[in-house]
């Protein structure tokens, strides 16, 4: 028995496949659930499922997605871990070392060191986000002012240890990949909202 | 002055008669916007404002003194007006830098434009070019700069430097058009923005004591230190409230401390700031911060070893850079198991304390710096001002230049910067042994010579002579002269000439013979020619007298003659006087320790040489904690016990582990602030219960005083003559440290490294043809050294001196005591 749910004003389409599934009532008493367990042992359930494995395994036609090898393509406003990008003409780093998102960040996970460098410009010499506290809430990239650190889709941080970290090494666009045009921007939170340009006031200039 | 009572915004307040509003505002928590008055220093109206409207009339909060009954508005329709197009003013071209700016969040352009309200620029002009600017310590962005001209105020009124001032802009002429559209003050205040930036007056580099109270007082991203730029944003740091370490005079300072990197979790200090409004710190202060003892661990065995040399000692040697609480361990210590306390800085200013407690029947000297900053005439006897105590010498500047007061710096060197103070300042650099003959002299000046013991009216008068000296005078004369004229006859209509007699009056020269009062100790201390002159000028209205005095005397070989004149003063002049004590914690260390003046024979050396050496400094036997990685108190030249925090953490051992070992009992060090000596004026308060800071009124509230005791005084008042045969005439070596260094703890903090050698004048280099560089054999009574002339900018004169600073030069050896002594100095 399928039944249509009713969404209201949810962005979801009228031919939705979305269908609640009918499950039987659990066993109560001790007795129903003795009768349930022989049941299913005298019905040879068991050789159901080792078959339809067997019937699938043969036709080499699977429908399920070869993790690792595979991955499925993901959202590009998906907040996973986090990028540092480069500004596209000149390849410099984008970030300036403000500190804004290692002040917003509510885990308090980001810092960075930072120095005057040799063109008395402030130089982010290591930037490290810990992984274990971050909660992938995205603060840092809207609150960032140059679009520098943005959320990434690489989603695997399974680690042996409860804290790791990502460096500035292991976020920052590599070179290359920028030349090759593989740096995408972020769409996600921080991300330029459509028509910003009419809403900045213009500095007179008086020559 | 007079109490008196206005209005402000409809609230009554009560302040003094001739208070600057703005001061009367804020001692009462009323917020009046203000950019360029800088508390303690004179008003410029650079920024303009301040505005309010005072009976009916706009003036400017920070120069308007308030009078009885005044009613002063802070905000009315004109005003925010200006104001507002003030703080649009100031962001014309400002750069959009906030992002890297090191004033990250405290600056007060953000503030003022927030509350302001600017949300969009009426204004523009041509930008100029105006690169940064490195001046050594310090670093200047022009940009950034919105020509408060805080710093150039500090500089003169505070400091007394006066290193700064404004050069021009080359900025194109503002728009004839703003003139009629712009509110009236706005435009003034661009109009002198526009013209000029800061500038260094000795050219490209800046050349002064390097205090850094310019950074410390703009307010922008503008002066910053130079180590500190780009390192850090001023929220990440946590702010340690402490004591400075390095002097007697004990500023309030807090350290900005957060991690070392993101490899390194460990605590670091990135900077030192400073309530700047109320406290001016000096460069060792402000760049001599991490000279904390480094990587010390828990060393068991040396622990041990420090025991067992405990047990073997009879003495115990100490540098005053301790806090009171340890200084009061030692003398548990002491008490305990008899040990000889050795210091003999703290105890030569103990024995001058006492020499002069049996005069004045007090215990400590009655004035402080507070006083000297509200004198009108000030006196330095005996101290190098500038190195010996900075504070002393900002407090003598300020008084010099907010009260137009006038000064006498009495000591052998020719500084530079005391002269530069104020054109009514006069040194006497007089010979070394002559300082008595300075306080003599001004018991002669201005002591009741009726109420004085008459022996020393006696000895003083013998000091004068009339001498008949020629005075060119200018009269007037009256000259009659016969002219001739040619005058009309009316009758024949034709001239005729008539003599006549007219009588003229014409200025004339003529010598005369007057009798005028010589005193000999002017000759004797080589004052100025024309002093009695000078002096008569300096005098003219003035109230209210201070007199330093410092460690050249506590170490005077008449050093107890010294003391009882400096208490005669004190009790038959009008001047209030002050000590300057020797190191950061002399005077607490006098005040808590029976000192000894002999060493046994096995000694412990804190931080000093011994048998076995306890050493903060690091490389000693055992390591202990420096004074920024310690709690405790310090006791300051204005006898004032403040509290420090440790700032860095220290996971070694501390003296009092030790105490503990021996026998004593208490868990922390700071258990002992509650029991520091009630006899010597101190008070059974607890470390916690100590506060730390400064009110909006300017009030310091800090630590507490010490009780001045009232104290047996002896039969007589007698003084010694002076021998003016011992004066020392030529080749004086002094023991004195550069300007920012103190002790090997200023020596160690990474921005202020250096090695020390022999101090000398440049005109001094030269006429001895020696580079800076030079090996030279310094050889006195008492020992020789080989060492490395350095040039010293911030002296005249033929004096060299030598430092304490410097672990690898031992000074003190070459010393018999007194602070000077008589030298060769050969080139190697
Ligand atoms: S996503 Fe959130 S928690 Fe993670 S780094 Fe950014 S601000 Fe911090
Ligand atoms: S907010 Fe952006 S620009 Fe600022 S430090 Fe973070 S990543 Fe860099
Ligand atoms: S001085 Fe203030 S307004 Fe200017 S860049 Fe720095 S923080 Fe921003
Ligand atoms: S450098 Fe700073 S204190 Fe000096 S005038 Fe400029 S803004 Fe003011
Ligand atoms: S060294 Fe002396 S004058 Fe300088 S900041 Fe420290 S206490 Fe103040
Ligand atoms: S504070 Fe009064 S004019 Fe600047």
């Amino acid at each position: 028995m399928h039944h249509e749910e009713v969404f209201t004003d949810r962005n979801v389409s009228e031919h939705s496949a979305y269908y609640y599934v009918d499950i039987e009532n659990y066993p109560v008493t001790g007795w129903d659930k003795f009768k349930q367990v022989v049941k299913r042992a005298a019905k040879g359930e068991l050789f159901v499922g080792l078959w339809v494995v067997m019937r699938e395994m043969i036709k080499f036609d699977i429908h399920t997605v070869q993790y690792p090898k595979e991955k499925l393509p993901i959202g590009p406003r998906y907040r996973a871990v986090h990028k540092l990008l480069r500004l596209w003409e000149s390849g410099y780093e984008r970030c300036i070392g403000c500190g804004l998102c290692e002040k917003i960040c509510i885990s308090d996970c980001i810092r960075m060191d930072t120095r005057i460098d040799e063109n008395s410009r402030k130089e982010v010499t290591e930037y490290s986000i810990n992984l274990g506290r971050c909660i992938f809430c995205g603060y840092c990239a809207e609150v960032c002012p140059e679009l520098a650190i943005v959320h990434g889709g690489r989603y695997e941080n399974g680690s042996e240890q409860r804290a790791h970290f990502v460096i500035k090494d292991d976020m920052l666009t590599p070179l290359d990949l920028l030349t090759a045009g593989e740096q995408s921007e972020y769409p996600g939170f921080g991300a330029i909202i459509p028509g910003s340009d009419a809403s900045v006031k213009k500095t007179p200039l008086a020559y | 002055m007079n109490e008196i009572t206005i209005t402000i915004d409809g609230r009554t307040v009560q302040t003094q008669e001739g208070e600057y509003i703005l001061n009367a505002a804020r001692a009462n928590g009323i917020f009046i916007p203000a950019i360029c008055y800088l508390t303690r220093c004179s008003p410029t109206l650079a920024c303009r404002i301040c505005l309010v409207e005072a009976d009916g009339k706009q003036v400017y909060a920070c120069n308007a003194k308030a009078k009885q009954g005044m009613e002063i508005t802070t905000t009315t329709p004109n005003i925010e007006s200006e104001r507002r197009a003030i703080m649009e003013v100031y962001d014309v071209n400002h750069p959009l830098e906030c992002g890297v700016c090191d004033q990250s969040g405290e600056c007060e352009l953000q503030n003022y434009t927030l509350e302001m309200g600017v949300d969009q620029q009426t204004y523009a002009i041509k930008d100029t070019h105006k690169p940064a600017q490195d001046w050594g310590l310090i670093h200047y962005d022009p940009a950034l700069c919105i020509m408060c001209e805080r710093c150039i105020t500090v500089c003169k009124d505070m400091i007394g430097d006066a290193a700064l001032s404004t050069v021009a802009r080359g900025s194109d002429p503002i728009e004839a058009a703003f003139k009629e559209s712009m509110p009236k003050d706005a435009y003034a205040m661009w109009n002198k923005l526009n013209k000029s930036l800061i500038s260094p007056n000795a050219g490209d580099t800046l050349d002064c004591t390097n205090c850094g109270e310019c950074t410390s007082v703009c307010p922008v991203g503008a002066l910053v230190s130079s180590d500190y730029q780009y390192t850090s944003n001023a929220w990440e740091h946590k702010q340690i409230p402490a004591t400075c370490a390095h002097c007697s005079a004990g500023c309030q300072l807090s350290y900005d401390i957060k991690h070392t990197s993101v490899e390194n979790p460990e605590s670091k200090i990135y900077r030192v700031k400073n309530e700047w409004n109320y406290v001016s710190l000096c460069g060792a202060g402000r760049y001599g911060y991490d000279f904390e003892n480094k990587n010390v661990t828990k060393d068991a065995v040396a622990f041990d070893a420090a025991i067992a040399a405990f047990k073997q000692a009879d003495t115990i040697a100490f540098t005053s850079t301790i806090t009171n609480e340890e200084a009061l361990i030692l003398q548990r210590l002491k008490e305990k198991f008899g040990y000889r306390l050795i210091n003999e800085e703290a105890r030569a200013f103990k024995s001058f304390l006492n020499a002069y407690s049996a005069v004045s029947g007090t215990s400590l000297y009655g004035g402080d710096l507070g006083e000297v900053h509200a004198s009108d005439f000030v006196v330095s006897i005996g101290s190098a001002l500038k190195t010996d105590n900075p504070n002393a010498r900002f407090a003598m500047n300020n008084a010099l230049s907010m009260n137009k007061g006038a000064g006498l710096y009495f000591h052998p060197i020719n500084d530079p910067v005391i002269a530069g103070m104020s054109k009514s300042v006069t040194q006497f650099n007089h010979a070394p042994m002559m300082e008595e003959a300075a306080l003599y002299l001004i018991l002669d000046l201005f002591a009741d010579k009726a109420a004085m013991p008459s022996s020393v009216s006696e000895y003083l008068a013998g000091f004068h002579s009339t001498k008949t000296v020629t005075v060119e005078e200018t009269v007037d004369e009256k000259v009659t002269e016969t002219v001739v004229k040619k005058v009309l006859n009316e009758e024949t209509g034709v001239e005729e000439e008539v003599s006549e007699e007219v009588t003229k009056t014409v200025k004339k020269k003529v010598s005369k013979e007057v009798e005028v009062d010589e005193n000999a100790l002017f000759a004797l201390l080589n004052a100025p020619a024309g002093f009695s002159d000078t002096l008569t000028k300096y005098l003219a209205k003035k109230e209210r007298f201070s007199l330093m005095v410092g460690p050249d005397l506590y170490t005077h070989p008449n050093a107890s003659n010294c003391a009882r004149l400096v208490a005669l003063i004190e009790k038959y002049t009008q001047f209030s006087v002050t000590m300057i004590p020797n190191l950061s914690n002399t005077l607490g260390v006098a005040m808590i320790c029976d000192l000894d003046s002999e060493r046994g024979s096995y000694t412990i050396g804190y931080n000093t040489a011994g048998n076995f050496t306890l050493s903060a400094l690091g490389g000693g036997d055992l390591d202990m904690p420096a004074l920024n990685q310690q709690e405790g108190t310090l006791t300051n030249i204005d006898k004032r016990v403040n509290p420090t925090n440790a700032a860095l953490s220290f996971s070694g051992y501390v003296l009092n582990d030790i105490a503990n070992a021996l026998g004593l009992s208490s868990k922390y060090t700071v258990d002992y602030t509650a029991q520091l000596p009630k006899q010597a004026g101190f008070k059974a308060t607890c470390f916690d219960a100590l506060p730390n800071h400064y009110t909006n009124s300017g009030e310091e509230v800090r630590g507490y005083r010490l009780d001045i005791q009232t104290v047996t005084v002896d039969t007589d008042e007698n003084v010694t003559p002076f021998d003016a045969d011992k004066a020392i005439n030529e080749n004086v070596v002094y023991l004195a440290n550069p300007v920012l260094q103190f002790s090997p703890f200023t020596a160690a903090s990474h921005q202020l490294q250096e090695n020390g050698g022999l101090y000398v004048s440049k005109t001094f280099m030269e006429s001895n043809s020696w580079n800076e560089g030079d090996r030279v054999n310094v050889k006195t009574a008492r020992g020789e050294l080989s060492l490395n002339v350095i040039a010293d900018g911030k002296i005249e004169g033929d004096i060299a001196y030598l430092p304490t600073f410097d672990t690898a030069i031992n000074s003190e050896a070459l010393f018999d005591g007194y602070r000077f002594a008589c030298v060769s100095i050969q080139k190697v």
